[in-house]
C-alpha cells in the first residue's frame, strides 16, 4: 500500500502535540519575545507562544484577534498560539 | 526518526510474510479476466489466506475495508475492492496486496491487464515493471535513496511518462510504513544512504498522462487528467550480497514481475 507523501504532517498518534488540547481564544496583549496574552472562551487568560510554523510564515498578530491556542494538558497557564482566523 | 535497520532473522520473518504475498497475488495475477468485478478478486485472496499464518495488512488500516487495493486504468492507488466495479476487455488493474505474519510486514503490488490491452498500455505496464527492476537494482549498501527515485525517474521520463509525486515507497517492518520516505524521482547521489538491513517497499506509480494526482475520496487517488496509471511493488531488503526482492521466492530470479 503506497504512503501519501506527507503523511507525517497529519501527525502519528505516538506524537506528544497530538495531546494538545484546542481552543478558540482572543488575543488581550503583545508581550516582549513573541509571547501574548489571551483569554479563553471561558475567560481564562493564559500565556501563549507562537507556533514555529507561523513564525516562519510571518504570520503578524495584533491584540483583538482571534486565534486558536494549543494548550498542553500538563501546563494549563501557557500554550501555544497554531491560527489566527482572519 | 531513524531508519531501523533489520538483523537476518528480522529480514526472514519478512520474508516469509513475503511468500505468502507473493502466492496471493501470482493467483490473483492469473485469476483476471474481462467480466469480474474487483470484489471477485478481493474473495479470491481473502479464499487464499484463510488458514495462513498473520493476516492481511491492509484491511482495518486507518479503517481500510479490504484486503487489497484494486486501481482501474485511471486509478493510481488504494481502490477499492466492489461488486460494482467490473473489468472490461482491454482495461488494467493494480491489484496491491500486504501481509503481516509474527509482527512482521510485506507488501507488494502488481498491474495486470485484462484480456487484450492496447500497445501503449503494454508499454506503460512495460516501462513501470522496467523502472521498477532499476530501481532495486540501486537498492545497494553505499547508494543513497535519490539513486533509487532517478533509477526509476529517468527511466519513466524517457518513454513520456510521468511519475506520481503525491505516493512514495516506505520503510517497511515492524510497521506496513515506515522511515525512509523513497520518492519515486529524486537526484543521484542525494537523500538518506541506503546501508544493509534497511527494508524498503520500492513502488513506482506511473501515469501516462501528467503526473498530477486527484483524490476521489479518502482513500482512492486517480490521475487528474484520466489518463491510465500503472503501479508494481517489491519489498526488497538491503543485503551484504546487494538487493533481496522479500516478496517472491528467493531462487526466482529475472525480471521482478
Amino acid at each position: 500500500m503506497a504512503k501519501p507523501e506527507d503523511d507525517k504532517k497529519k501527525g502519528d498518534s505516538g506524537n506528544p502535540k497530538e495531546d494538545a488540547i484546542e481552543v478558540m481564544a482572543t488575543v488581550i496583549e503583545p508581550l516582549p519575545n513573541a509571547m501574548f496574552r489571551v483569554e479563553l472562551e471561558n475567560k481564562h487568560q493564559v500565556l501563549a507562544h507562537v507556533s514555529g510554523k507561523m513564525r516562519k510564515n510571518f504570520i503578524r498578530i495584533l491584540a483583538g484577534d482571534k486565534v486558536a491556542v494549543e494548550l498542553s494538558p500538563y501546563d494549563l497557564t501557557r500554550g501555544r498560539i497554531v491560527y489566527r482566523y482572519k | 526518526m531513524a531508519i531501523h535497520l533489520r538483523s537476518a532473522d528480522e529480514i526472514e520473518k519478512m520474508h516469509r510474510a513475503g511468500l505468502i504475498v507473493h502466492e496471493v497475488l501470482n493467483t490473483l495475477r492469473s485469476s483476471v479476466r474481462p467480466g469480474m468485478t474487483t470484489m471477485d478478486l478481493e474473495k479470491i485472496a481473502e479464499e487464499k489466506i484463510a488458514g495462513k499464518p498473520g493476516h492481511p495488512a491492509f484491511k482495518g488500516y486507518r479503517g481500510y475495508p479490504c484486503v487489497l487495493c484494486t486501481s482501474v486504468n485511471s486509478e493510481i492507488v488504494h481502490g477499492i475492492p466492489s461488486p460494482k466495479r467490473k473489468l472490461k476487455e482491454g482495461d488494467i488493474v493494480s491489484i496491491d496486496f500486504g501481509m503481516e505474519v509474527d509482527g512482521y510486514f510485506a507488501d507488494s503490488a502488481v498491474t495486470v491487464p485484462v484480456g487484450k490491452i492496447k500497445p501503449e498500455l503494454q508499454k506503460l505496464l512495460d516501462v513501470t515493471r522496467d523502472s521498477l527492476d532499476r530501481a532495486i537494482d540501486k537498492m545497494r549498501a553505499g547508494n543513497r535513496l535519490g539513486d533509487v527515485g532517478f533509477a526509476v525517474q529517468s527511466l519513466v521520463e524517457e518513454n513520456g511518462f510521468s511519475v506520481v509525486r503525491e505516493f512514495v515507497g516506505h520503510g517497511i517492518g515492524t510497521k506496513m510504513h515506515d522511515e525512509p520516505n523513497l520518492p519515486n524521482y529524486g537526484e543521484p547521489g542525494r537523500g538518506a544512504r541506503l546501508q544493509e538491513g534497511m527494508v524498503i517497499a520500492v513502488e513506482p506509480m506511473v501515469n501516462a498522462g501528467s503526473h498530477e494526482v486527484r483524490m476521489r475520496d479518502e482513500w482512492v487517488a486517480e490521475t487528474a487528467d484520466g489518463s491510465p496509471s500503472a503501479h508494481f511493488e517489491h519489498t526488497v531488503a538491503v543485503t551484504s550480497n546487494g538487493p533481496l526482492i522479500l516478496t517472491r521466492p528467493k531462487e526466482m530470479t529475472g525480471p521482478s514481475w
